[in-house]
């Protein structure tokens, strides 16, 4: 049994095993101190939070305040220059992407990066690369429905099928990705993650160019992932008010560094975020 | 949604009867082939086979996974080498020479693969270039492998059978060419196959995904140069007799003109691909027996090319023929099939 255990701030996780031993006392996933620069510029600096299991957790900021960056950095893609990130008291940083999929951290990106080539279903089955026990010999030899590579593909794409069911894909299913519309691909994106089992899902601006239909649709899936999956949720987003709406906790960042931290209410009212968002009020000489 | 869906479906081979029907009386007439044709169409069907197992290799890498192989030439002179010298030095029978001269490509193909990992686009063609190279050099200046003077094959048995005509050849090459592309097609179909097409498509989402990008990068290079192998070891028995000269680097180019020319990315193209290409490549040789326009050329070769010119003739139609294809059908052969089975779905409209 895993239980959460609310502390003080929501974000104190204990995880008890059956009742005997206390695994650990380290939050579900944790950034500690990271920061990145290319070159001069300094990307990222000091940025600490802690998610706790089950939340939805909004980074929010600027367009090249370093959200993206972020993302890339707890991936694997990009080498911090300092800093820690624990998932589930295990660190994180280091490992390159695969490795860090395999943790159960799975993402989507801002701008699409599908498998132009494939269909939905495939692109989807991608997903289930780290379930699929396939090698190269089960693979070239799969010989009918009953064969070793058969039975995998079989069990795997009715899971894939569950996905495509919850997200509503079905119009789609057999077309290729690239020739489909911005929305659908932002969809497929987020099913192919899903795919992955993730127990942390990073969401890159997922309601980025949708109209507000999509965006319904979107914020609802959202939800649904964290209720019913009961996974946690990282989520950059510029949209506000949906940032507002479905969020427990929210970060701001502008220029790499954090100016607050908190529930949506606290954030909207921050003055330095607002200052970030809508500019400085300037002190004009003339004005009567 | 019908609740029964037969998820097999996706992966499956052979979708309706029809199709079943035409590849059992495909095979039926390949294996007919031999009993009346000439032997030099067998020998030309035996030519395009050892073509195609090649060309299959090379797609999976180039077309599937997007790396690139201007050396090929040098896996397939390995697998040729290794089988025959496997066979003639150590004693092994065909049937495990032959595999095994194709993991020794795999082995070089693997090896390849590692620095492949840093290199993309020209810089993977040349350093593969090098490679298909540097191969034959070593093999022409190594007494082991028979030098310059090249090694002769040895008379090929497999149990009971000897297999030492073109037409008792072909039924092993066939067999062999069959199974290999089926074992493609289903390769591509699961999830290695997978892996290869989202590394080339987006590599970083297949990392985020999952995806070893070192693992099957490199694997990519070593089936791919097991491929070659395995043509190789076949090519030694078709010619009898082997030297390093004829791996060269017009023979790595062939490859992946046959490659782009079928279409990349595509089990059927690479069979159209390899299959038109090596078709040309020996009937253009006997340029002068088309009626009239052989004539014609003849004279046109002669009179404002050099005396001896017919070679100059046959390679120009060849690269015309070639040419022409990808102005006319980027995806090559297998874009055509498309095109063509789009256009008569909507027809007449």
């Amino acid at each position: 049994m895993i239980e959460a255990l609310s502390g003080e701030g929501s974000f104190v996780c204990l995880r008890i095993s059956t009742g005997r031993e206390v695994k650990s006392l380290m939050p579900f996933f944790k950034v500690e101190n990271l920061a990145i620069s290319f070159g001069g510029l300094r990307a990222l600096n000091d940025i600490s939070f802690e998610i706790a299991q089950g939340e939805i957790y909004a980074i929010i900021g600027p367009n090249g305040a370093g959200k993206t960056t972020l993302f890339n950095c707890i991936n694997g893609i990009y080498r911090p220059d300092r800093g820690k990130v624990w998932f589930k008291g295990e660190p994180v940083l280091g490992k390159k992407p695969d490795r860090v999929a395999r943790m159960g951290i799975a993402r989507t990106f801002q701008n699409i990066e599908l498998f132009n080539n494939m269909n939905t279903m495939d692109n989807i089955m991608l997903g289930r690369h780290l379930y699929l026990k396939t090698g190269l010999f089960h693979g070239a030899f799969m010989w009918g429905r009953r064969s070793f590579a058969g039975k995998e593909e079989i069990r795997h794409r009715r899971k894939v099928e569950e996905i495509i069911d919850l997200l509503d894909l079905h119009a789609v299913r057999d077309k290729f990705v690239g020739g489909l519309p911005y929305g659908t691909q932002k969809v497929i994106e987020l099913g192919r993650a899903l795919a992955l089992e993730p127990e942390l899902l990073l969401l890159d601006e997922p309601c980025a160019g949708m109209n507000s239909e999509e965006k319904q649709d979107m914020i609802f899936w959202i939800k649904d992932i964290q209720d019913e999956l009961g996974v946690t949720i990282l989520l950059i987003e510029h949209d506000m008010n949906m940032v507002m709406d479905i969020s427990d906790r929210i970060l701001a960042i502008n220029f790499g560094s954090p100016i607050t931290e908190g529930t949506p209410e606290d954030v909207r009212k921050h003055p330095d975020v607002l200052k970030a968002y809508l500019g400085e009020e300037e002190d004009i000489g003339y004005a009567a | 949604m019908d609740m029964k869906r037969n998820y097999y479906e996706d992966v499956q081979l052979f979708r309706s009867g029809v199709v079943v029907f035409w590849f059992v009386l495909f095979m039926a007439a390949l294996a007919v082939f031999p009993l009346v044709a000439k032997n030099y169409y067998v020998y030309v069907v035996n030519y395009i086979c050892i073509n195609i197992i090649v060309v299959l290799g090379l797609n999976i890498l180039v077309g599937y996974t997007g790396q690139i192989s201007l050396g090929h030439a040098g896996f397939f002179a390995i697998g040729a080498y290794g089988t025959i010298i496997l066979m003639t030095k150590a004693h092994l029978p065909f049937i495990i020479a032959l595999p095994l001269g194709g993991l020794v490509a795999a082995v070089f193909g693997f090896l390849v693969g590692i620095p492949a990992l840093r290199l993309e686009g020209p810089y993977l063609a040349i350093a593969t270039l090098g490679f298909g190279l540097t191969v034959t050099q070593v093999i022409g200046r190594t007494d082991f492998f028979g030098g310059r003077q090249g090694l002769h094959a040895p008379p090929l048995t497999i149990g009971p059978w000897h297999l030492n005509t073109d037409k008792e050849f072909y039924y092993l090459l066939i067999t062999l060419t069959v199974l290999l592309t089926l074992a493609a097609r289903n390769l591509i179909k699961t999830k290695v196959g997978r892996a290869f097409i989202a590394i080339r498509d987006a590599d970083i989402a297949a990392e985020t995904m999952g995806v070893n990008l070192v693992f099957y990068k490199t694997l990519a290079f070593a089936v791919s140069a097991f491929y070659a192998g395995v043509g190789g070891g076949l090519y030694a028995f078709v010619l009898r007799f082997i030297e390093p000269e004829v791996f060269n680097l017009f023979m790595s180019v062939m490859f992946l003109a046959m490659v782009v020319v079928g279409g990349l990315g595509s089990i059927m193209g690479s069979i159209a691909g390899a299959t038109l290409l090596a078709w040309l490549d020996l009937q253009l040789r006997n340029i002068v027996a088309i009626p009239y326009l052989g004539e014609w050329l003849e004279t046109f070769s002669k009179t404002y090319m050099t005396l001896t010119g017919m070679s100059n003739i046959q390679f120009i139609v060849f690269g015309l023929i070639m040419v022409l294809i990808m102005v006319f059908e980027p995806l090559g052969i297998f874009g055509m099939w498309i095109r063509t089975k789009i256009y008569w779905k909507t027809w007449p409209f």
